[in-house]
């Protein structure tokens, strides 16, 4: 398991290193000036080449690139064009408020996700089944962001029960809930969609298997049977569930933005605007860093739930 | 002995005068959405364009000179700020500016020469410990002469330009002073070794409490949510001494999301109202202020060589066959009609011969003049962008006028590119592959200043890739007139040369213009004392609440 885990571990260098190459690429290739927020389309050509120098972009592509890589390396991903604070100190605040809707919308999915994944695998082509596989296909159908702001008019701009943006007074835990309950409502109608066909198709296949008529022969009870068929769907289920929380924690820049919920997704729709270079490419770098440290735990929890998992 | 009923009526007349007294005090806190996805920079020179400006420059802080912002009815013009009077010297490149006495900073220190002398330095004086490159580029293209400051006494100061220029007034009202001493004590506190380290982190430290000496002071700033202002009660000026004890910025970026929040009472005034929720605001008791901005939504035309715009009948003929009023109605009223870069009435408008009314059978008569028809249109292309700041709705505000002009003989193909593109192609013009074939750019642009109003549009000093001339309009005429505005430096004189320059352009039509942006802001029915003047800014410190 160890040796497992150092490999991995090994193995998230290149990968992390690959993802800031091509973010570096792809943001230098696209159209804009990387001194876009600070240098007015009118300013004199001479104040673009002093201002150019004085951030360093002056320089050829490898040598900023490598003296982005450098810092980086000490953890220190350099200071945002737009706004001058630390990307570090942007990036870190960022997932933490992202990180907060996420894990609730994941545990909103996956509660759901299951429940309706586990009700129409059970009870496979009855009216259950094609209420909770219609629900499902919804979820992952329905454009999140159109979801978000009919959430925003019902609950907030007529009923008024819901604050429609912001994250609200940190002082009062409730009010800091509340201001969380749309955009995680929102965010969490996908991983559940996802949950509930994959908990589906795993529940009807389990259910065809030797084994759980073996059990059936044996005189176990359906609530038994139920027990063994979630323990089997459980591992498959948290992995769909840990990659989810993944997609969330960085695809979440729709949702961030109809409610303007300061996470990642809106830290980055502002970097990419505003063509902030290091802004960019330090968000970039930290989601990349935890989807495959996420990847990884979730590798890990499976083989704890399921020890035939072996990793070697 | 009281008894239970005089004491529950006792106790709650107390509670209800206490919870009276919170809502009271609740009530004077302003809450703005803003448009902006950030808090705009706070230590002195923002950034977000003129929404900077508007609320994290004119609140917190004082310039020389500033725009007046009472009037709704007339444009708004500089008055003194924390200079009193201005001279130029006999060379026309020396300034004198005597300034206000007894202006305080928020932290106390005094409002004098050496101030600004540093506010100056901070953005021009690369060898001074507190130069800032980040607080450059917003600063300085806004006031292209500007070289030095010297301080002559305790309360006059010396500014030095590069070439005789009447306009350096009005370019610095967007210097914004702030306080060296509250500087000098974050760079005392900063904790790097090396000095450039130890200044930017004074100065991330000054962004995060900042002190000018404007009518609101800085309480509290949480970057991206919310930025807290507290008033000034002993700001200079009596008549903009705030009447609102807290206003609260908050960046709201996506129209629908600003719309929600007015409606559900989380905040009280929005910027930029969601248009197609006009109606829906009034209904529920909200007010709408507009007035005309110094903004324009042009098509800026090309005269480089084989553009179907250097015959002058084309350009007069496209300015005159757009129903501007039918636009504005598609708008739900949110824009002004644009007959020139600036509307008549205004002291830079002039007496041009051309006027750009609303006449079709003139536009064809001219075209068909020109050798166009219906089974022979010209065809035209222009690029322009799906969205981007001030841009307005581009995209269907183009449509109408590509339809517009459709029944001129024009056949208009439009090239959407990302806003950043079209930005770029802006300085390079349109002679450079960026243009992509365009015959003409649709970027909009602030037209406060002399300089981005008309200068950078029409002068051969301004070809690209220098500035935004991007389709080389001018000849030495017109250089001529440019020359003239800013060697006059009698205010009137100026204004009057100004204004020839401008009959020039409109006679010339360098530009099909179409729309002037109206700033539309909602607010609760509580905010009272809402002046929305001409101009980009808008007074907070004069409102109160009920």
């Amino acid at each position: 398991m160890l040796v497992y885990l150092a490999r991995r571990v090994v193995y998230t260098i290149p990968i992390l290193l690959g993802v800031s190459l091509v973010c570096f690429a792809l943001v230098h290739i696209a159209p804009g000036d990387p001194l876009v927020s600070v240098l007015p389309p009118d300013a004199s050509a001479e104040l673009q080449a002093q201002l150019r120098a004085l951030y360093g972009f002056d320089q050829p592509y490898i040598v900023q690139f490598l003296r982005w890589l450098g810092r980086a390396l000490q953890g220190d991903l350099g200071t945002s064009i737009a706004s001058g604070r630390s990307v570090t100190t942007e990036v870190v605040t960022a997932v933490g408020y992202t990180l907060r809707i996420a894990v609730l919308a994941t545990l909103i999915g996956f509660f759901f996700g299951s429940l309706f994944g586990f009700v129409a695998g059970y009870y496979r082509g009855s009216a259950m089944d094609r209420i909770a596989s219609f629900v499902s296909v919804l979820g992952v159908s329905v454009p999140h962001y159109w979801l978000g702001m009919v959430l925003v008019i019902i609950f907030a701009a007529i009923l008024g029960w819901l604050p429609p943006t912001g994250k609200g007074d940190e002082s009062s835990l409730w009010e800091s809930f509340r201001h969380m309950i749309l955009p995680a409502v929102t965010m969490s109608v996908i991983p559940m969609g996802i949950v509930a066909r994959t908990v589906r198709a795993l529940v009807a296949d389990i259910l065809s298997q030797e084994f759980v008529v073996g059990l059936r022969a044996k005189g176990l009870t359906d609530a038994g049977i139920f027990r063994h068929v979630v323990k089997n769907a459980a591992p498959t289920a948290l992995a769909v569930m840990g990659l989810q929380l993944g997609y969330l924690l960085g695809g979440s820049i729709l949702i961030e933005t109809v409610f303007s919920w300061p996470g990642t997704g809106f830290v980055l729709n502002n970097a990419i605007f505003q063509r902030d270079l290091p802004l960019l490419q330090g968000t970039i770098l930290v989601l990349a860093l935890f989807f495959v440290i996420l990847n990884l735990l979730v590798d890990m929890l499976q083989t704890a739930l399921d020890p035939r998992i072996q990793r070697s | 002995m009281l008894s239970r009923h005089t004491l529950a009526l006792g106790l709650g007349l107390m509670m209800t005068t206490a919870l009276a007294g919170i809502a009271s005090a609740q009530e004077k806190t302003l809450r703005i959405a803003m448009t902006a996805a950030d808090i705009p920079r706070t230590l002195g020179q923002p950034d977000q364009g003129f929404e900077g400006n508007r609320f994290t420059g004119i609140p917190i802080y004082d310039s020389l000179v500033q725009w007046d912002l009472s009037k709704e009815k007339e444009p708004s013009v500089p008055i003194p700020g924390l200079a009193t009077e201005w001279s130029v010297g006999e060379d026309k490149t020396k300034w004198t500016f005597k300034l206000r006495p007894g202006v305080k900073f928020h932290d106390g220190s005094p409002v004098n020469a050496a101030a600004v002398v540093w506010n100056v330095q901070k953005v021009l004086d690369k060898s001074a410990p507190h130069f800032d490159a980040s607080q450059v580029g917003v600063t300085a293209s806004r006031m292209p002469t500007l070289r030095s400051a010297k301080a002559i006494d305790d309360m006059t100061v010396e500014l030095t330009t590069s070439e005789p220029d009447s306009f350096l007034p009005i370019n610095i009202t967007n210097l914004f002073m702030a306080s060296p001493a509250h500087w000098e004590a974050k760079f005392k506190a900063a904790s790097a070794s090396d000095p450039a380290e130890k200044a930017k982190q004074a100065w991330t430290a000054f962004a995060a409490d900042p002190s000018g000496s404007g009518p609101f002071k800085v309480t509290r700033f949480v970057p991206r949510e919310r930025l807290e202002l507290a008033a000034n009660d002993a700001y200079w000026d009596e008549k903009r001494r705030p009447k609102i004890a807290k206003v609260v910025l908050i960046p709201l970026p996506e129209a629908n999301a600003r719309t929600a929040a007015l409606l559900s009472g989380q905040v009280d005034w929005i910027e930029a109202p969601a248009p197609d929720a006009a109606a829906q605001i009034k209904s529920r008791g909200f007010k709408i202020y507009q007035n005309v901005q110094p903004h324009n939504w042009p098509w800026q035309l090309s005269f480089a060589e084989g553009s179907p715009w250097l015959d002058k009948r084309v350009r007069h003929a496209a300015n005159l066959c757009i129903n501007r009023s039918e636009l504005k109605e598609a708008l739900n009223g949110m824009m002004a009609e644009a007959t020139a870069t600036y509307e008549p009435g205004h002291p830079w408008y002039g007496n041009p011969t051309f006027k750009a009314k609303y006449d079709p059978a003139a536009g064809k008569k001219l075209m068909t003049e020109a050798g166009f028809s219906a089974s022979k249109p010209l065809k035209v292309k222009v690029q322009t962008s799906a969205s981007g700041s001030g841009q307005m709705q581009p995209l269907p505000m183009n449509e109408f006028v590509q339809q517009a002009l459709k029944d001129c003989y024009f056949d208009v193909e439009l090239d959407v590119v990302e806003w950043n593109t079209l930005f770029n192609s802006w300085r390079l013009g349109a002679k450079d592959p960026a243009a992509r074939g365009s015959h003409a750019t649709n970027v909009s642009f602030a037209s406060m200043d002399p300089f981005f109003g008309m200068v950078r549009f029409s002068s051969t000093k301004a070809f690209p890739p220098v500035s935004n001339n991007w389709g080389y309009y001018g000849n030495a005429e017109i250089d001529k007139l440019i020359a003239d505005a800013r060697t006059t430096f009698d205010d009137k004189a100026r204004d009057v040369a100004l204004a020839k320059l401008h009959t020039r352009i409109v006679d010339d039509a360098p530009f099909v213009w179409i729309a002037h942006d109206v700033g539309p802001r909602a607010m609760s029915a509580k905010v009272k004392g809402v002046v929305q003047p001409q101009s980009w800014f808008i007074d907070i410190a004069t409102m109160s609440m009920d």
